[in-house]
């Protein structure tokens, strides 16, 4: 269980790291240090973004998930395929293809994510309407914007959506139906066919019962299976379900396309979205009723474990918006049947991860916050990263928490050096008492 | 016995007009009581009113000095600014009025909340305004209110 809640799936491959400070300098909770020449990961602090993954010059950090194998374990395995997945084919393979090949590979089952973000936007009407929230209502989709708002933006906790994201929603439904079909509950593998590192972690920290997500695939490996093979398989008859309210959860805007009309606002891009955060904090964008927010630039289609370009990825999204345009309503008696049955339910409360805090006792934090702000007089402010930490401050800080020293900043080292070097010429032009006297003497006479 | 002593205090100018840093002062003093660990409810209704005087100065005044001190059980806000002052208090304090010139609602600030949002969020208001000389806001957060 602890297990599970450190789990991160962005890791660190120590071979070839050089220990070059990219990643330091990009992570947007400042969760990475460069110690003894490779990046160290806190992993209090990481919101699994991947944007070190994606700056990486030496292809150092990769998002752990797991292999089309584990699948194999359980005699009936579903495929949820995120909707950024369908925009990695060129326009000309159909998605009942796309689907087809799934299955091709030895699930027995497809349930779509955007079936599922379908259904969610429906029960997110029904929410906004009741307007028992603090506005702007912050969507839940996105995991590492949610561990962002957990580890940096704690009083934005409030506004979180509390419901389950889609694909929480979706690994519900989806082994719900497998059981009704008879399949019994150790037999059901759900395994999620992602964009990104954050909703690995999603999926591994995800609970035991029905919204228990078994794995999750990047959709560069099932991708790299299917590439060959998908435009020779045949048409299935009706298996897509989806139609362009969900697929368009695929990229930035589409979850507000998909709800009723309002003052809604998309962001994208993970330091775009703290900017909104911070605004959202003030005060700002009160008339705001939903704020989307997705960690990647141009939503779930700039996943770093998507392979298509995420612009490229936008034109193929926005074909299918074409041409899968009839929307399959869903009756108001299943939405409140599966609300009863607690399908939109987060299955996680949204906690408060106090890790900016200085120190438990008041007092000695603020002590410390002050050691911190006399340090930066000293520092040289140039943020360059050598000593290992983001910036001067975050050295400062590191300082004070204990974890880093003075010298581990190379001009406090050289001044450190050179006043040494100064000592130790003073101490070489003074001479000992007795041999003194004789100097003295022999320059008198 | 020492509950009145200053912890810690903060002093930042803030220039009249300068959009692009405004918001800037908050956000510091936000980082500073997250860091030093104060709940995040209480820091939200800080915030919100420290950015409500910041702005204030960044939209009608020519400069100001915003200086925060921190105490053991409250935060204190005084906001000087050297502007045009408030003629008419009451009216200011009117949820919805405003006397921020149009270009600067298009940009969707001045909507003529700050003087009310100042006053929900924060525990004691004082104002002391002087029409062609300037305004001062006092305002205290007590971390053991009910707000």
């Amino acid at each position: 269980m602890i297990e599970k809640e450190i789990f991160h799936s962005v890791r660190l491959d120590e071979e070839k790291c050089k220990g070059c400070t990219h990643c330091i300098r990009r992570c947007p909770t400042e969760a990475i240090r460069v110690k003894k020449g490779k990046a160290r990961i806190d992993e209090k602090r990481c919101v699994d973004c991947g944007e070190c993954i994606r700056i990486c010059p030496n292809h150092a950090k990769y998002a752990q998930a797991d292999s089309l194998e584990a699948i194999k374990k359980f005699p009936y395995a579903i495929a949820l395929p995120a909707p950024a997945f369908y925009a990695q084919f060129k326009v000309d393979i159909s998605l009942g293809k796309i689907l087809q090949g799934l299955l091709h590979l030895g699930f027995r089952e497809v349930f779509e994510v955007a079936r599922g973000a379908e259904i969610l936007a429906e029960e997110i009407n029904h929410y906004l309407e009741k307007r028992e929230i603090a506005t702007p209502v912050i969507s839940s989709a996105c995991p590492a914007v949610v561990r962002l708002i957990e580890v940096r933006f704690p009083s934005l906790i409030e506004n979180l959506l509390p419901l389950d994201s889609p694909l929480g929603v979706v690994a519900k439904l989806a082994r719900m139906q497998a059981m009704e079909k008879g399949y019994r509950p150790e037999e059901i593998g759900v395994f999620f066919i992602t964009p990104c590192p954050a909703k690995v972690t999603e999926s591994k920290q995800s609970k035991n019962g029905l919204g228990r997500i078994d794995g999750a695939i990047s959709i560069a490996n099932v991708y790299s299976q299917l590439i060959n093979i998908v435009g020779e398989l045949e048409e299935p008859p009706s298996l897509p379900l989806a139609s362009f309210r969900g697929i368009g959860w695929a990229r930035s805007g589409g979850e507000q396309e998909s709800l009723e009309e309002g003052e809604y606002m998309a962001v994208d891009g993970i330091h775009q979205v703290i900017s909104v955060l911070e605004k959202i904090e003030m005060g700002e964008l009160k008339n705001v009723i939903y704020c989307e927010a997705q960690a990647c630039v141009g939503g779930c289609i700039g996943g770093v474990l998507a392979v298509q370009n995420p612009f490229i990825a936008k034109v193929n999204i926005n074909h299918l918006l074409k041409k899968y345009a009839e929307f399959r309503p869903i009756k108001e008696e299943e939405i409140k049947k599966w609300r009863e049955k607690g399908i939109f339910k987060r299955e996680e409360i949204y906690r408060a991860k106090e890790v900016l805090k200085l120190d438990k006792d008041f007092k000695r934090a603020l002590e410390k916050y002050q050691m911190i702000e006399k340090l930066l007089e000293k520092l040289p402010g140039l943020d360059c990263g050598a000593c290992g930490s983001p910036t001067c401050r975050a050295l400062a800080e590191d300082i004070v928490r204990g974890k880093a020293e003075e010298i581990d900043c190379p001009f406090m080292l050289r001044d450190r050096l050179l006043n040494l070097s100064k000592e130790i010429n003073a101490l070489a032009s003074k001479v000992p008492q007795t041999m003194a006297k004789r100097t003295r003497r022999s320059e008198k006479f | 016995m020492n509950e009145d002593k200053v912890l810690m205090e903060i002093e930042r100018k803030i220039m009249g007009g300068d959009f692009q840093s405004a918001g800037d002062v908050s956000s510091e003093l936000k980082k500073v009581l997250q860091q030093v660990g104060f709940p995040p409810s209480f820091n939200r209704r800080v915030v919100i009113a420290a950015y409500e005087a910041e702005m204030n100065v960044v939209i009608h005044a020519y400069r100001g000095v915003f200086t925060t001190k921190i105490y053991e059980d409250r935060v204190h806000i005084e906001v000087n600014d050297q502007g045009p002052g408030i003629p008419d208090l009451e009216l200011a304090f009117q949820e919805g009025y405003s006397t921020a010139p149009p270009h600067i609602r298009e940009m969707g600030f001045g909507a003529g909340y700050g003087l009310s949002n100042m006053r929900r969020c924060s525990d004691k208001l004082e104002i002391d305004t002087r029409v062609g000389e300037g305004t001062k806001v006092i305002m205290d957060f007590f971390l053991n209110s009910d707000k």
